[in-house]
């Protein structure tokens, strides 16, 4: 018997806030080790080119410093291998910890220093001395593939994915609708930037990584592999992250590069990335072209569609591999019944920073690619961008279905939802019909003003599995230890609130463990929004195994039968008779080493929760400026567990949509400079330019796979903002199919007007 | 460059009497000389605000002064901000309208929007938007902080 839900569904406070508010966090810079030594990467500063010489011996010159290192000094470390979707064709594609002889980004690690501390260290990398031949630099994904190196060219892999009769479909179809469409370079940007701290313990023969995010235990794993190491000699501990979004937490050149130095030096090594760094160095994302083409019958239902694009990876296939392209061609149908489809993914490199996944990832570009089409269906046959898509949306009886496509190792299956009633909810919470009307009235009096809707599939939850522990200490908190990572989202909380009503404890007196290595054999960590999914179910699994255990020993001792005790407020109480209760820590010092408990949830599909977004934006002719005057995010998540972190899962993931939709861009020269490389260049939204947002939480699909109905809330606040947006905007000029290109910034939307 | 000077720090009432090289940013030397770390550097270039300070009296970027240029004057961090466990109303109000998530911007939100309502505690809700404006979170979107400073706001003009 579990005891009624008292925390699950209920906007409780954080467990995380208190030390974060007070400044007591544990950031990956605030961690600092005696006897510490400084790590200064000195990066190329062109884009292509080959390494003719490398000049150290000023930089060692200077009291304090104690190495250089180039290539050489490393030449036994493998390449970074690929976390996810690593096709074989990619690897020899894959980034050195330091450049060999040739680089291929501003910003690549060519070499790197030591010194007593970090300004030192900074002065010595100002005095290595580059000498790089410059050669061509490729900056176009679309341009015909040429030569990486030797045999291999700039396009290392093409993903196809479809079913149906494509052919067939565009045979004799009502008409056919094309268009070409493209996705800027943007990407997570946390505030924290990265950081890594390296220290190895000879007494334990212990090499310990600080500063770990998103993946320790597959990160310890790796890194112990690289390094030739038993896995059981490498332990990653995560503090406090400041964001995470996808790219953070992911190997770098840089956590490999402490890690043999701590090694090699017997010393801590330290180093925190700076934000030019940051912006030059860590992932991007997002950069894509797509070529699209739908045919429809003369109601503007969808017969089949073909798209080709060209994903601009940068300059390596880092440990994402083909993650983003394949997502981009798995999710790109979303919510419409689509009966043949065509997925050709080029996958190119050219001379800019290597991208992975940020939030969202390959979703934002393809629901704007798929709902630009919807938008451009809708113009074709002469109805509203509302009745088209209702005409083609998958309907609720036809749950589960299978969309005969896979993505990361799964079967994509749409679990359960009702789209078009989301739809519905979404138009009554902006009055769509009223709002029509006020827009046109407003239009007639000169104003640009526009609305715009996008529809979209997301998925969360990627298994395989989530193993945690729960333990009764003797002073009564109950500690759950799991294998995934915090990075700022709330898991401490979540977790905290399922356990405690599988349990019968306060929410309050759990302890989450989370991100260290050292307190559980395995785990998956924190992406793909399957924290609260996965870690939730497993938390529910073990805690109830372990109430179940509480009861037959507290019945052992209170000569009475489990069937007459519950576990109440962390006491164990009698429901049948009155008589004492036995506080669960009591319990623990009796049976010392017995109150603890394992449990593992696998999955081998995700789950999908599914959203709306609809938006009003003003548009400044004069300036090209777009204001957004509302916006509404209706999103299904089948349960939500805290509705208000829900809410701010929403919220922020929007304000970084609208980031991609009309501000933020990593743009280069045709040299391959990079051009924003501060946030003077690079635009993130401030408090003036992200609305206040409805956001409407729904629960009218709960997942079949879990029984608690759990769908994860991390990316349904960003993946269709571009696509709204941009029919807004569209709107707004009274201008079918004008916005192509993501971000809108000013200066192309004028090119527009 | 590399020569020390002698100076005082004084942080949230406590004096640190440190020695620094006149390149050093009040930032690092709050951080790695006095060892409070609750103050963040998130861009090192006077955008972000995750650094932001109260020096006597005014909110400041700390990566954008020198160690040397604060000798002498009142530092207050986000570590002076709670009186013992009792939490300032700026935190309370953040931890009530969940206006923090990774909480690295916190710091410098919660000094900033107490710095600013000291000065001008009948600061109009626009106005407010504006110097909220000028920091940088990555994580809430904005709106829970801004309802959490407006709700302190009233708190501290009660008091």
């Amino acid at each position: 018997m579990t005891a009624p839900a008292k925390f699950v569904g209920r906007s409780v406070p954080r467990l995380e806030d208190r030390p974060l508010l007070t400044g007591q966090g544990r950031f990956s810079a605030d961690i600092s080790f005696a006897g510490q030594w400084h790590m200064r990467v000195v990066r190329s500063a062109v884009a292509h080119g080959k390494i003719k010489s490398i000049e150290t011996k000023a930089a060692l010159a200077l009291p304090g410093v104690h190495a250089a290192w180039t290539h050489a000094d490393v030449a036994d470390i493998p390449p970074i291998p690929f976390r996810l979707t690593g096709l074989k064709a990619l690897e020899p594609y894959r980034q050195p910890v330091l450049a060999k002889d040739v680089v291929r980004y501003v910003g690549e690690p060519v070499a790197i220093v030591f010194a007593d501390n970090a300004y030192l260290a900074e002065d010595a990398a100002d005095l290595i001395g580059l000498s790089i031949e410059p050669m061509r630099a490729t900056m176009l994904a679309t341009e015909q593939p040429g030569t990486y190196e030797h045999e291999l060219t700039t396009e290392p892999g093409i993903i196809r994915k479809g079913y149906g009769d494509v052919d067939a479909a565009f045979q004799r179809p009502h008409a056919v609708v094309s268009l070409e469409l493209s996705v800027g370079r943007h990407s997570g940007v946390p505030l924290e930037t990265r950081g890594a701290i390296a220290r190895y313990d000879a007494a334990r023969d212990l090499l310990e990584l600080h500063g770990a995010a998103k993946v320790p235990h597959w990160n310890r794993d790796t890194i112990a592999q690289m390094l030739g190491r038993k896995k059981d000699s490498v332990q990653l501990y995560e503090g406090h992250v400041g964001g995470g979004f996808g790219i953070r937490g992911e190997i770098y050149p840089e956590d490999i590069l402490v890690c043999v130095a701590a090694l090699k030096f017997k010393r801590p090594i330290k180093w925190i990335e700076d934000r030019r760094e940051h912006l030059i160095a860590a992932n991007h994302s997002r950069e894509q072209h797509h070529r699209v083409r739908a045919a429809i019958d003369t109601q503007g239902r969808i017969l089949g569609i073909e798209v080709e694009f060209f994903h601009d990876n940068g300059a390596y296939m880092r440990t994402h591999a083909a993650t983003v392209p394949d997502l981009t061609a798995a999710m790109l149908p979303g919510p419409y019944r689509v009966p043949a489809y065509r997925a050709t993914s080029h996958i190119r490199l050219t001379n800019k920073t290597p991208c992975g996944t940020y939030r969202a990832p390959g979703r934002y570009e393809s629901t704007f690619v798929r709902e630009r089409l919807l938008d451009a269906i809708a113009a074709k046959v002469g109805v509203d961008k509302v009745e088209i898509r209702k005409r083609n949306l998958i309907s609720k009886s036809a749950m589960p279905y299978a969309l005969g496509l896979e993505t990361l190792g799964t079967q994509i299956v749409y679990d359960s939802g009702d789209y078009a009633l989301l739809l519905d909810k979404t138009l009554k919470a902006i009055r769509w019909t009223e709002l029509q009307k006020q827009l046109s009235e407003r239009r007639k009096k000169g104003e640009k003003v526009g609305a715009g809707v996008a529809i979209f599939v997301e998925k969360s939850g990627l298994g395989p599995f989530d193993t945690v522990r729960v333990e009764i200490k003797p002073d009564g908190i109950v500690e759950v230890v799991t294998g995934v990572a915090s990075i700022g989202q709330g898991v401490e909380t979540v977790i905290a609130q399922i356990c405690a009503d599988a349990l019968g404890v306060d929410y309050t007196t759990i302890r989450v463990i989370h991100g260290q290595t050292d307190r559980i054999a395995r785990g998956m960590g924190a992406f793909a929004s399957r924290v609260t999914v996965m870690c939730g179910e497993a938390t529910r699994l073990a805690a109830t195994k372990l109430r179940g255990q509480l009861l037959l020993a507290a019945a052992e001792l209170m000569q009475t039968n489990a069937d007459s005790l519950d576990i109440v407020n962390g006491e164990i109480v009698r429901v049948t008779a009155p008589g004492p209760s036995m506080p669960l820590g009591e319990l623990a010092r009796i049976l010392p080493g017995g109150l603890s408990t394992e449990d593992t949830f696998e999955s081998t599909h995700m789950v999908y929760p599914y959203g709306v977004h609809a938006v009003v934006v003003r548009v400044d002719p004069e300036t090209g400026d777009v204001t957004i005057e509302r916006y509404v995010v209706a999103y299904d998540v089948g349960k939500a567990v805290n509705p208000k972190l829900v809410e701010g899962q929403i919220a922020g993931g929007l304000a970084q949509g609208i980031g991609g939709a009309l501000l933020e861009e990593f743009r280069y020269d045709e040299n391959g400079e990079p051009l924003s490389v501060t946030f003077a260049d690079y635009l993130m939204p401030t408090a003036r330019e992200v609305p206040d947002v409805s956001i409407l939480v729904t629960e009218d699909a709960p997942s079949p796979l879990n029984p608690l109905g759990l769908k994860g809330a991390g990316e349904g606040g960003t993946n269709p903002v571009g696509a709204a947006i941009a029919s807004a905007i569209d709107d707004a000029l009274q201008r079918p199919g004008a916005v192509t290109q993501l971000p809108v910034t000013p200066q192309r939307l004028k090119a527009i007007i | 460059m590399r020569e020390k000077a002698a100076i005082t720090l004084t942080i949230n009432g406590r004096d640190h009497p440190i020695s620094v090289e006149a390149r050093r940013t009040l930032a690092d030397a709050i951080r790695e000389d006095c060892g409070q770390t609750g103050t963040h550097i998130g861009c090192e270039h006077g955008i972000c605000g995750a650094c932001t300070v109260i020096v006597d009296d005014e909110p400041v970027r700390s990566c954008l002064m020198f160690a040397v240029q604060a000798d002498g004057k009142k530092i207050r961090t986000v570590e002076g901000l709670a009186d013992g466990e009792k939490l300032h109303p700026m935190q309370q109000a953040f931890m009530d309208h969940h206006g923090l998530q990774c909480g690295f911007c916190t710091p410098g939100f919660l000094m900033l929007a107490v710095g600013v309502l000291e000065r001008e505690p009948d600061i109009s809700d626009e106005d407010l938007v504006d110097v909220l404006s000028s920091n940088l979170c990555r994580c809430t979107g904005y709106q829970n902080i801004i309802k959490a400073v407006r709700a302190a706001a009233k708190e501290m003009r009660g008091k």
